[in-house]
């Protein structure tokens, strides 16, 4: 059994195993935990839509030496951010920024959630309103009450 | 309120027939990437010149203090576009009087002194980018890529991809135009 779980684990290696290979990786493991994590915020600008963590073009692994380097030699995770943003702009963050460029991205869904709310409440409202119960003016009470009396002695017949 | 609220689906339908608008205009790319560079002066490099050739290499400075715009132009011998391009870029420059300089990137020495023997040498200085360290300082995305550089050393214009085409050169000429980086009297 042991062995079965050993070899399922093997099988699964080439699927862990991403685009990052062997060599780039840094000795400490800290330092190359921070620079997968930093490098799955990055977007690759050759295979767009892919992070420069699972990306095998070129431009992507020398992104993923920069950031090693840059974290060596003690930058933040924030600062290695900010050096490959300087260079290749907003796109490259898979996450954008929170600014006044980007305030309708963030804040659209809330607000159409919002507006959703609001009329939807506002139509369901209005509707239920108009099924309040409202008293039958002292005519319509005799007419009714005619009716089902005279229902009343048809059905005993 | 009601009037309002009757008139929403209206305007939804005219905000996303906006959108719709916007994204099918097919001069539209999607994957055009806006450059952080336009307007911003040239980053700081500094490249040897590629072993076995005579032309010098590329720094900084070299961009700066022209009286005219220079273009840098980053290729490769293994860019099966390049090859198209330069034939296009070494018209410009012994036609129009346009100022090449080259960046090599990744590219093997050898490689690169063959290419430019076979083709012709249409750079005044080239600098070898083996590690790709320059590239990434110029937002390269990939090669080849064409830059405008203004006597300050202000990137005016980059153009991604092979300058080839009609439509393409006509774009690279009104750029090149406008920054004024061609001599006035030239052919053409």
């Amino acid at each position: 059994m042991r062995q079965l779980i050993f070899a399922f684990c093997i099988g699964l290696f080439p699927f862990a195993a991403n685009a990052v290979e062997p060599d780039e990786m840094l000795t400490d493991p800290v330092l190359e935990q921070r620079a997968r994590e930093i490098s799955k915020d990055l977007r690759c600008v050759v295979c767009q839509n892919q992070d420069i963590d699972s990306s095998n073009a070129g431009v992507a692994r020398d992104l993923r030496l920069l950031v090693r380097e840059r974290l060596v030699t003690g930058d933040s995770d924030a600062e290695v951010i900010a050096y490959i943003r300087a260079r290749y702009g907003d796109y490259v963050l898979l996450k954008p920024p929170l600014e006044p460029a980007t305030y309708a991205l963030w804040f659209a869904p809330i607000a159409f959630v919002l507006i959703g709310v609001f009329v939807g409440g506002g139509v369901l409202m209005s509707r239920r309103k108009q099924e309040a119960f409202e008293d039958l003016g002292a005519e319509d009470e005799n007419t009714v009450s005619e009716i089902l009396r005279q229902n009343e002695a048809g059905d005993a017949s | 309120m009601k009037r309002l609220i009757a008139g929403l689906p209206f305007i939804a339908a005219v905000i996303f027939g906006g959108f719709f608008l916007w994204g099918l205009n097919p001069d539209r790319d999607p994957n055009e990437i806006p450059s952080v560079l336009i307007s911003q002066p040239a980053p700081a490099f500094d490249l040897d010149p590629v072993p076995g050739l005579e032309t010098p290499g590329l720094v900084r400075r070299d961009l700066v203090g022209n009286e005219r715009p220079v273009v840098v132009n980053v290729f490769a011998s293994w860019c099966v576009p390049c090859r198209a391009e330069h034939a296009v870029l070494t018209r410009f420059v012994e036609r129009e009087g346009m100022r090449l300089f080259g960046i090599n990137y990744k590219d093997k020495p050898e490689d690169a002194v063959k290419w430019l023997n076979d083709l012709g040498n249409p750079y005044e200085r080239i600098g070898s980018d083996l590690s790709g360290r320059t590239g990434i300082e110029w937002g390269l995305s990939g090669v080849p890529e064409t830059f405008i550089v203004d006597g300050d050393g202000t990137v005016l214009f980059r153009y991604v991809g092979p300058v080839v085409g009609p439509d393409a050169v006509e774009r690279f000429t009104q750029a090149l135009k406008q920054a004024g980086a061609l001599p006035k009297g030239a052919a053409s």
